[in-house]
């Protein structure tokens, strides 16, 4: 168990903090799992790609960068917190938004949060390649 | 179709899972703070829900 610790701290100090957590943004999990957290990492890929795809699937909307509406500007930069898969589904064509979907403002809370979670869980992948955790 | 109360225990799992899986490192301790957090989300639902049922909307 020491061993597999110090492995992982060691390879945790070779990381560069910035590099880990712009990982660990683009692709949930991600950061963690090049730090060595194996199952952490694995929970944020699952967890934070099923919530943006039920989001997706719940007629949510990917808001565009508006600037003129500072509410719209704010879901805009949450929703981009999932990185890659958020891009992707710009890139597909999906995300649009259902306005008059029962499941709309369902979906909406889902992806944004999946955004915040994730930027969140940026953070945490900087904190773990700095040694604090 | 899921119900909104579905929807609310989906929303709560998956919030639950990350912060657990943020704040500890053991299993046991992970799932303790998870089962925390999701059933105060919940609960929280419930009550914020009943509170506003006489509610003109």
């Amino acid at each position: 168990m020491k061993t597999v610790r110090a492995s992982t701290a060691d390879r945790a100090q070779t990381i560069p903090p910035l590099a880990a957590s712009a990982l660990a943004w683009a692709v949930p999990g991600a950061g963690h799992l090049l730090l060595g957290r194996r199952q952490k990492g694995l929970v944020f890929l699952v967890a934070l790609s099923a919530m943006f795809l039920i989001g997706l699937g719940l007629s949510g909307r990917l808001f565009p960068f508006v600037v003129a509406e500072p509410l719209v500007m704010l879901a805009a930069l949450a929703t981009r917190g999932i990185g890659v898969p958020a891009l992707l589904a710009g890139w597909l064509g999906a995300g649009h938004g259902v306005v008059t979907a029962a499941s709309y403002e369902y979906g909406n809370a889902f992806l944004i949060v999946s955004g915040l979670l994730n930027l969140l869980v940026a953070l945490d992948a900087y904190d773990v390649a700095l040694g604090r955790k | 179709m899921i119900s909104h109360l579905g929807l609310l225990a989906l929303f709560a799992f998956f919030v639950a899972v990350v912060f657990a899986v943020i704040a500890h490192d053991d299993p046991r301790q992970q799932v303790a703070f998870g089962a925390r957090i999701f059933g105060g989300f919940v609960a929280a639902g419930l009550v914020l829900g009943w509170l506003m049922y006489p509610l003109p909307l």
